[in-house]
């Protein structure tokens, strides 16, 4: 016995576990069945409790602040309403593999099965969308629960842990011993971390056979901790590299063996790079839909790699030839070190036809875009937010084309920079979400990319950025449309835009300063740059910028669901230039 | 191909659920599920016949094993092992067919464990393709009521899935 035990109410054990579980913020919303441990949390100073004004508001700030930290989110919401509103935060979570603990009040013990009021399921509703969840039987397994629930939510392949609590189990007047464990015993759940050390070697002498070669990594470097060990074999080796949409800043956008992200939205170098590639080395990526296109056309030259963690992401979707299960960053270190001991290279000849076949596709410059002087292209607005910033935001994104621009455009070099919706592509995310990466990072500039339709889904958050002075850069990319709705309906339903028109908008200058904040309005292109200026120089204040951009503008290259990598569209203006080539 | 997983599982509520949870989540085919609890009650076990092709049923093999709930699994049909299903099945016995059903019971070894004047309950064990021959024997026209197990499984040797 280390200490004497203190006598905590359930209510109290919940909060001190917290507390002991290192949690600085938890986000939430009060109500009947939470009640006890809101008291408890009134009552101590260790613990901050930020207010929002919708559950999923709750769910998607923590979600922003694991993403911004590699530490758990930490949600507390009531049972019933509060609950089922935090469902499509822990969804967005999941999709993303994010570490989250979601503590969800429940009706006392005895009523549960009664349809009492505000009584869900959540252990059944949650079940499907998180990586495992609790209900707590008796207030002596609360400490213990809350130690496992952080253990499974942060190791292996994160995700978020709900835990569903009966009002009684909090009851303020049952006290009892309270210790919080050190240690966590779990017979059933062992996450593996180091790779298989015949795999390694398999894979290492296939990689030195390579001849073109194609590094693809996605967000399980960034989840991982592995940019360092990343950043290494892409210089040593020099293999071109590629990322997901999740991978974004894991290894900087600047250097020039980054050859753009892949998939519906890559660049054509990459996608081109993906289809001509001898050898694949997937390092945590899960060969989304997104990214593979047709799997009967993907990569149909290439001997697959893949290191992942979760032993279900391999050959999923695509049969990988040399499976390495364990940790990006351990399978990494050990790559590396066989690199450096083995005497053979990667042919350096080789390589260099290969980026010579690269540059050629490079030489294509997919990514440009004809300029106007008479209205904003969406485009150059996120040029100029990477120049006002010196690319150095930590830059939240809801879901559409704004987000798939802000992506190709805003460059990121470092990880956890980029905080975004993927797997789920959940509107409504990029707002929370930067509440918790500010509270996160006090000190360093947030902003957020957003369309006029993603922002309104979770718009009552402006007055939480209020009471908590959250000092955030909002950049509404304002085309008047759905337009990534739009665009498909452009594609493939002949131009009939049925309901993606985003008619009877408010003024959102207006609007941002009935909460308080301040409000700016853009609609000149010359005037883009010096607003933004303007907007960042206000430090302590959140700035909406409404910038009215071209409402026709569409994302390029895309590779229509279902195509192989080599059947891009390009922008309009390149489509000549790509039948000569 | 047909497959028979067995799985060792806390023995929790819920633990259940999320099992017959993936299988409708990610819509792979589930025959029968039979479940109890072992000689250590904290444990359950689980046999879980399935359908699929090979990269299905790998895929099957991993989504288990990565519910927190599971502890181990095998896939019985990998190697040499039993496979056994209980019947519990109520047939009309009429004067007519009285004798044969006791005969039939006879040459597939089952037992007739409830009697009255016009019917028997005939408790049978075996593989399951032995239990579809007993029915098709005695003959849809006299089958009143039949309750299956679902196969359970062990495999042969001296080794077991235990902790
Ligand atoms: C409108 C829209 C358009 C999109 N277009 C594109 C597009 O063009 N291109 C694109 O790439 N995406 C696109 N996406 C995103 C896409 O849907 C997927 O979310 C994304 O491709 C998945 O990225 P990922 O493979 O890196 O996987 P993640 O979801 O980041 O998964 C991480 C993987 O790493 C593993 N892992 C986790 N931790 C570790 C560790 N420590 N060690 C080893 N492995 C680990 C996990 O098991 C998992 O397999 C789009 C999304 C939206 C909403
Ligand atoms: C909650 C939710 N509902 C619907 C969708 C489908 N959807 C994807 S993008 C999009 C349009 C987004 O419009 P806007 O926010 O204006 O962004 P834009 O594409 O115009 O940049 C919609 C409706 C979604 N991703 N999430
Ligand atoms: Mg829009």
């Amino acid at each position: 016995m280390r200490e004497l035990a203190v006598e905590l109410s359930g209510a109290e054990i919940v909060v001190r576990a917290l507390k002991d579980e290192g949690v600085e913020y938890v986000f939430g919303y009060p109500g009947g069945a939470v009640l006890h441990l809101y008291d408890a949390i009134f009552q101590q100073q260790d613990v901050r409790h930020i207010l929002v004004r919708h559950e999923q508001g709750a769910t998607h700030a923590a979600d922003g602040y694991a993403r911004a930290t590699g530490r758990p989110g930490v949600v507390l919401v009531t049972s019933g309403p509060g609950a089922t509103n935090a469902v499509t935060g822990i969804a967005t979570a999941y999709m993303d593999s994010i570490p989250m603990v979601v503590i969800t009040g429940q009706v006392p013990s005895a009523v549960i099965g009664s349809d009492a009021f505000q009584e869900v399921d959540t252990v059944g509703i949650t079940r499907p969308c998180v990586k495992h969840n609790f209900l707590v039987k008796r207030s002596e397994d609360i400490a213990e629960v809350v130690k496992k629930a952080f253990y499974v939510a942060t190791t292996g392949r994160p995700g978020p842990v709900v835990i569903d609590i009966p009002k009684d189990i909090t009851d303020p007047a049952v006290k009892i011993p309270y210790v919080y464990p050190d240690k966590v015993k779990m017979r059933s759940y062992k996450p593996v971390t180091e790779g298989h050390p015949g795999q390694i070697k398999r894979a290492l002498e296939i990689l030195l056979k390579a001849k073109r070669p194609v590094i693809y990594s996605g967000g399980g470097v960034v989840l991982g901790e592995a940019s360092k060990e990343l950043t290494t074999l892409v210089q040593e080796t020099g293999i071109p590299i590629t990322q997901t949409l999740m991978g974004l800043g894991s290894f900087p956008a600047s250097d020039d063996h980054f050859i753009g992200m892949l998939g519906m939205h890559g660049s054509y170098e990459s996608n081109m790079a993906m289809h001509e590639t001898d050898v694949l080395l997937a390092i945590g990526a899960r060969f989304d839909d997104r990214v593979t296109g047709k799997i009967a056309n993907f990569c149909p030259h290439a001997t697959i790699i893949h290191i992942d963690i979760d032993p279900a992401s391999i050959s999923k979707n695509v049969r990988v030839d040399v499976p390495i299960v364990g940790c990006v960053k351990t399978v990494l270190k050990e790559l590396l070190k066989g690199l450096k001991a083995s005497k053979k290279k990667i042919s350096k000849d080789s390589l260099k036809d290969w980026w010579k076949q690269i540059d050629g596709w490079r030489d294509m410059k997919c990514m440009t875009y004809v300029h106007s002087d008479q209205v904003i292209k969406p485009q150059f607005a996120v040029e100029t937010l990477h120049k006002v910033t010196d690319g150095d935001l930590y830059l939240t994104s809801d879901v559409g084309q704004h987000q798939m621009w802000a992506a190709q455009y805003y460059k990121f070099n470092k990880p956890r920079r980029w905080i975004n919706s993927g797997g789920l592509g959940t509107m409504g995310f990029g707002l929370p979400a930067a509440m918790g990466v500010q509270l996160a990072h006090p000190d360093k500039t947030v902003g957020v990319i957003s369309g006029e339709a993603s922002i309104l889904m979770c718009i009552q958050e402006l007055a939480t950025c209020m009471q908590y002075q959250l000092p955030l850069k909002i950049i509404l990319l304002n085309n008047g449309y759905m337009g990534m709705v739009r665009q498909w309906q452009e594609f493939f339903y002949d131009s009939r835009y049925s309901h993606s028109y985003v008619d009877a908008l408010p003024d959102f200058v207006k609007l941002a300063e009935s909460f308080g904040h301040v409000g700016m309005q853009v609609e000149n292109p010359a005037d883009l740059e010096g607003a933004m200026q303007e907007a960042f120089a206000m430090q302590d204040r959140l700035v909406f910028m409404n910038v009215i951009v071209d409402p026709a503008e569409n994302v390029y290259p895309m590779i229509e669901a279902g195509k192989g990598h080599h059947e891009m569209h390009l922008p309009p203006h390149l489509r000549a230039e790509r039948e000569l080539a | 191909m047909r497959h028979i997983i067995s799985i060792l599982l806390e023995n929790e509520s819920g633990a259940l659920s999320r099992v017959a949870g993936l299988f409708s989540a990610r819509g792979y085919n589930i025959e029968s599920l039979s479940v109890a609890p072992t000689e250590d009650p904290t444990l359950s076990r689980m046999t879980l016949v399935t359908t699929g092709n090979e990269a299905i049923v790998e895929q099957i093999k991993k989504q288990l094993n990565k519910l927190v709930d599971v502890i181990k699994l095998m896939d019985l049909t990998e190697g040499s092992h039993i496979e056994r299903e209980m019947m519990l099945i109520k047939v009309t016995a009429k004067k007519s067919h009285r004798e044969e059903f006791k005969r039939l019971a006879d040459i597939f070894r089952a037992n007739i464990i409830d009697v009255t004047s016009s019917s028997y309950v005939v408790e049978l064990t075996g593989r399951s393709r032995k239990l579809d021959a007993f029915i098709a024997a005695v003959g849809f026209d006299h089958v009143i009521e039949v309750v299956r197990s679902g196969p359970t499984g062990i495999s042969r040797g001296d080794k077991g899935l235990t902790l």
